[in-house]
């Protein structure tokens, strides 16, 4: 079986939906004719014609309104925002409505669309079109929001977001999307809200998500040279996300550093963190590190943004630090 | 051609559940806020008139006769209102949020103009499954300053969506006059996107009732969205409570003169219905009203316990 990049995974998966399931309808700018600004897409509009695999005017605040209202219709939309920056335009149908839908309509029926969107910096794309937001999204209930780190868990997380009854928020990372790996003949669908097990190790957990996964191994690698063995975890899923899986880690290393490409301050981190200091207090024989990015737009220069970037030994340094 | 006399029930209905709504607002057994469509009833009872049970349609914050005319049963939209556990949504919206979603009733909406896209998607939704379903969009004048309005009117005229979009135009933007917020006409607004636009009086219910089956019709031949302009009237404040001082005395007290139910009435009389059935319907709206109300008082508040899961779906197995 041959690898997939993490375009082609999310294209596996996007045809099977559309194969599966005549409600699956996508939606976005330059998704279809063009085969989607990053090529995800690709082929899709040809296979399952422009009624399905609809190409939108640059209207984000109406792409995502008119995935609520079909979904809140019967349909199963799939919508893609071309750069994760861009959904400031559409937080009025993401957060007030597509967000609320099941809970201020009575708890019967939501608006379960799935909203496809890249982040993440690293290929020079400047402070509007690098943002990580997912913090945003994470602290509005009624959301959910994944974030695969490899191919198969993008093809994995996308069918069950489509297959999931409420509004998932699915963040690629653009810098991982021609990432190559194994994907299988059969892949499965990956739960959300459940973590990964990357590197086993004894001494210490590093926790991360999206891009920081790539460097937090090659910390543990850094590391296991120095003889410290760092466990990995990659978070996955954001909201929810696998506490018990945090915990029980915790409970054989009791030191834990979490790396994430999103600013720090008020982000993801901040929140296991603080969560992991209540309900994880008496594992812990260390502070709890954070690596993430400094409070500053994402920068345009390579050097400026190769400096703003979190990397495998900030978060390796940390490590050393928590276990000091 | 809609039934004049169906018509003059559900306005009715509307006017006598709204009444009952500003004096529960007034004695503290609605909490909140809530925002009467007084005056407009006849918008409301016109165009769903045309509409069939599979079309859908989204609301405004003023939405409760939309809610009404397509349908709700009375209890369970006096009891989301007034915050009891009988609620249509559970007590979790109140006023702003009424939906009904089995009727095609997709949500009255507290943000202005945020309708408008899920409308679009509903009509989406008629399209892509070849329901020859047609969605309606009601929005205030107001409404027009709000960009979702422009990236709708655009997208479903790109994509010839089954899309009404219903103005129903009092002439006023929350507590300001819309001619000093929005610079344009609606005529120019549908023309400029290829779209037809059609104006009605909106106090006649039966011209808003045939216009609006003109309308429909030409959405379910596939012929593209359509903008149907209702010129009404806005009897009460932005709000209950609101004491309108920015409004002229001389205005709010012509009202009278531009009521649908009395519009309605004589036109009723004129063709021969007898007073006493018009006096039947009328008893019947109020007994109707004051039934569900008595029933919702008896209701207890929503279940917090309940509450707390609702905002996603249970877990599978």
């Amino acid at each position: 079986m041959p690898e997939l990049r993490m375009t082609q995974a999310i294209q596996r998966a996007l045809a099977e939906a559309l194969t599966e399931d005549p409600e699956v309808i996508l939606l976005g700018e330059d998704i279809g004719a063009a085969g989607g600004p990053f090529g995800a897409t690709r082929g899709l509009q040809e296979k399952f014609g422009p009624e399905r695999v609809r190409d939108t005017p640059i209207s984000e605040a109406g792409i995502v309104g008119a995935a609520v209202g079909a979904a809140l219709s019967g349909l199963k939309p799939v919508a893609e925002i071309m750069f994760m920056d861009f959904i400031t335009l559409a937080m009025d149908a993401l957060v007030n409505q597509a967000a609320k839908a099941r809970f201020m309509f009575g708890g019967e029926q939501g608006a379960p669309l799935v909203l496809r969107t890249p982040h993440g910096g690293g290929v020079s794309a400047g402070p509007q079109h690098s943002q990580c937001l997912e913090a945003w999204l994470c602290h509005v209930p009624g959301l959910k929001v994944v974030c695969p780190a490899t191919p198969v868990d993008a093809y994995g997380l996308l069918k069950s977001a489509i297959a999931d009854p409420d509004p998932v928020v699915v963040i690629e990372n653009k810098a991982l999307y021609a990432l190559k790996g194994e994907v299988g003949e059969t892949p499965e669908a990956v739960p959300i809200g459940h973590a990964r097990h990357v590197r086993p190790g004894r001494d210490a957990t590093i926790l991360a998500y999206g891009a920081a996964v790539g460097w937090a191994l090659t910390a543990a690698d850094l590391l296991a040279d120095q003889g410290v063995e760092a466990e990995l975890l990659d978070l996955r899923s954001l909201q929810p996300w696998d506490e018990q899986a945090v915990l029980e880690s915790l409970s054989r290393t009791h030191h834990l550093v979490i790396a994430h490409e999103a600013v720090e301050a008020f982000g993801v981190g901040a929140e296991i963190a603080a969560r992991i200091a209540e309900i994880g207090f008496d594992d812990l024989d260390g502070p709890i590190l954070r690596v993430a990015a400094p409070f500053l737009p994402v920068p345009f220069a390579r050097e400026l943004e190769a400096a703003y970037r979190p990397d495998a030994a900030r978060i390796a340094e940390a490590v050393r630090r928590t276990l000091a | 051609m809609a039934d004049p006399l169906a018509l003059f029930r559900v306005m009715l209905t509307i006017r006598e559940a709204e009444l009952a709504l500003a004096r529960l607002f007034a004695e503290n057994e609605v909490p909140g806020f809530i925002h009467l469509s007084v005056g407009q009833e006849g918008v409301a009872a016109g165009v769903c008139s045309a509409l069939g049970p599979g079309d859908s349609l989204v609301s405004t914050h003023r939405g409760h006769g939309h809610a009404i005319a397509r349908g709700i049963a009375l209890e369970g939209f006096f009891a989301e209102v007034m915050g009891r556990s009988g609620g249509i949504c559970r007590g979790h919206g109140g006023s702003m949020h009424v939906a009904d979603l089995a009727r095609g009733m997709l949500g009255a909406n507290g943000i202005v103009g945020a309708g408008a896209p899920i409308a679009l998607g509903a009509a989406l939704a008629h399209q892509v499954r070849g329901t020859k379903g047609v969605t309606v969009a009601f929005f205030g004048d107001g409404a027009l300053a709000e960009g979702a309005l422009h990236e709708t009117l655009n997208m479903a005229a790109v994509w010839r969506l089954p899309l009404l979009l219903v103005c129903e135009n009092n002439g006023w933007a929350e507590f300001s006059r819309s001619d000093t917020q929005v610079a344009l006409k609606l005529s120019a607004w549908a023309a400029a996107f290829g779209v037809p636009h059609n104006e009605v009086d909106g106090i006649d219910a039966a011209a808003v009732a045939d216009t609006a089956a003109e309308a429909v019709a030409a959405l379910r031949r596939g012929e593209g969205p359509y903008v149907l302009e209702a010129r009404t009237h806005r009897w009460r404040g932005h709000f209950e409570g609101d004491p309108q001082r920015y409004r002229d005395p001389e205005e709010t007290g012509h009202m009278a003169a531009h009521d649908p139910l009395a519009r309605s009435r004589t036109a009723l009389l004129a063709a021969g219905i007898a007073e006493a059935e018009l006096e039947v319907a009328e008893r019947a709206a109020l007994t109707a009203v004051a039934a569900a109300i008595t029933g919702v008082r008896a209701m207890p508040p929503p279940d917090w316990e309940t509450a707390q899961l609702g905002a996603y779906a249970p877990a599978k197995g």
